[in-house]
């Protein structure tokens, strides 16, 4: 396909450039959190993007004007062919982030990603104790993430620490600071889950209650007035808390990109997950082409799509509708209002869910136990309803 | 926020580790990247920052800057934008003054 042979957009408002592309290069990972957004039935997805393709990405997209670029995954760092693709994207001007468990990075490859022109490293933590570090991602790697968080600072990389909060973690708020200060991190950013893929299938396990948000937030507060501008902290609340729904994704297909590690191209991480739509392939297709013209990435551009509430609410222009994904997981239609909105006649799905969390920690014998992003579990959630329950 | 006058014309400052100022086709603007993120400069920010270079004194950046748009007295300008360019951490003085 060339991109010459574009075609005008039928949008009102004309479409902008991307400024944000997310590169899935693996869906391998050593790691197993339960709360991953990876789609729960990955090992379904074909063969990953060769080296070549995805040099192809990098610069199609930078021709686009997608000046950040995230390696994600999976671990991105299971690809060994990251370095190649880490030094084209400084060639090209990208500003680079790697967002990383740690697991796999030693001084060799840091050495190298510093020599290609990685500008930015994110490393994940799932707790500050070992034990729930390792049980949360079922794997043992606390230690080897200390030290890799040395590796970080000896290369002379600003610290970002990125750590998951559920209910399981979220009351050792303090703690994790503790360990972030002592790290030396410079940002720290404690994202509250959201609810996709493997964390929304151990939702009941994973949702906090609102005073123990209330607890870290409070916590989070005093912390910061204690560290002041030496660490930077953002607090992501969960969007079950909320009234009004994030201005998703800035909206659909109108910044960002995610190319998965199959060549799948998508505008949020989680929009495989829709029916009726057909993304393109980067195998297949240019990403000029894909942007501007793809059917997937005008579906819900603009607000044609919009049906009531937002379609006649003013605030459609600040946050879009909310996500698109939640809004087909929890009301079964992608084009209503984001249930987390209270002006969503589908509101009370998002507080029944609070109140079967809150059942689930009262009485733990009667919920499903809590899943492993695995192999396994992906295999057979992809032969089970479960997966788009 | 109160900007303190904390630059001198003698100091040389450079632009912080996680900020990279490249010019952008697609913005036909100068823009600070950054972890995350990316500022548009305006075309006289643009002018000021891609002359520092963490070797030059403010005063020579001025001079250079004047030269380059004859007739303007630029001096207080560009103190006043690279006060504000250190409050948000875009750049910092290489040494003390």
């Amino acid at each position: 396909m060339n991109a010459a042979g574009s075609t005008p957009s039928k949008q009102v408002k004309p479409v902008g450039n991307p400024l944000w592309l997310v590169a899935e290069i693996t869906y391998k990972c050593p790691l197993h959190c339960v709360f991953c957004y990876n789609p729960v039935d990955y090992t379904r997805y074909g063969q990953e993007l060769s080296t070549d393709e995805w040099l192809r990405v990098l610069r199609e997209s930078r021709e686009l004007g997608v000046t950040q670029l995230g390696f994600s995954g999976g671990e991105p760092l299971v690809r060994d062919d990251l370095e190649i693709m880490i030094a084209e994207a400084r060639k090209l001007g990208y500003y680079s982030n790697l967002i990383t468990s740690g697991v796999g990075l030693n001084e060799k490859r840091i050495a190298a990603f510093k020599e290609g022109g990685l500008d930015h490293i994110q490393l994940s933590f799932q707790d500050s104790t070992r034990e729930l570090n390792d049980f949360l991602s079922s794997t043992r790697t606390f230690e080897l993430k200390s030290k890799t968080a040395k590796l970080i600072k000896q290369y002379e990389y600003p610290m970002v620490l990125n750590v998951v909060l559920h209910r399981l973690n979220i009351d050792h708020v303090q703690q994790i600071l503790e360990m972030a200060e002592a790290m030396g991190a410079e940002y720290v950013e404690l994202a509250n889950t959201q609810y996709y893929g493997w964390a929304l299938l151990n939702r009941d396990h994973l949702l906090p209650s609102k005073e123990q948000l209330r607890r870290a937030e409070e916590v989070t507060n005093k912390f910061r007035e204690r560290v002041g501008n030496k660490m930077k902290i953002y607090f992501v609340v969960p969007d079950y808390y909320e009234i009004r729904p994030k201005a998703c994704m800035n909206g659909w297909g109108s910044v960002f990109i995610t190319v998965t590690a199959d060549g799948t191209v998508l505008p949020c991480h989680e929009a495989r997950m829709l029916p009726g739509l057909t993304f393109p392939n980067a195998r297949e297709a240019n990403m000029k082409w894909i942007w501007y013209d793809s059917p997937a990435f005008n579906t819900y551009r603009g607000d044609e799509w919009m049906t009531e509430p937002c379609r006649s609410c003013p605030e459609k222009i600040k946050d879009f509708g909310g996500c698109r994904c939640q809004a087909y997981m929890l009301t079964g239609d992608a084009r209503n209002a984001d249930p987390v909105c209270d002006l969503s006649p589908h509101h009370h799905i998002i507080t029944e869910a609070i109140a079967k969390a809150q059942q689930a920690r009262d009485k733990p014998s009667t919920t499903r136990p809590i899943l492993f992003r695995d192999d396994k579990n992906s295999r057979a959630l992809s032969e089970s309803a479960a997966v788009h329950s | 926020m109160s900007v303190e006058t904390r630059l001198n014309l003698d100091d040389i400052v450079e632009i912080g580790r996680q900020f990279r100022l490249q010019w952008e086709q697609a913005q036909q603007a100068y823009v600070l990247l950054y972890p995350e993120g990316m500022v548009k400069l305006s075309q006289s920010a643009g002018e000021i920052l891609k002359r520092i270079d963490g070797k030059l004194p403010i005063a020579d950046v001025v001079e250079n800057l004047e030269q380059a748009f004859p007739g303007a007295n630029l001096q207080q300008d560009v103190l006043k934008f690279l006060e504000v360019a250190y409050e948000r951490g875009w750049i910092h003085p290489k040494q003390a003054s």
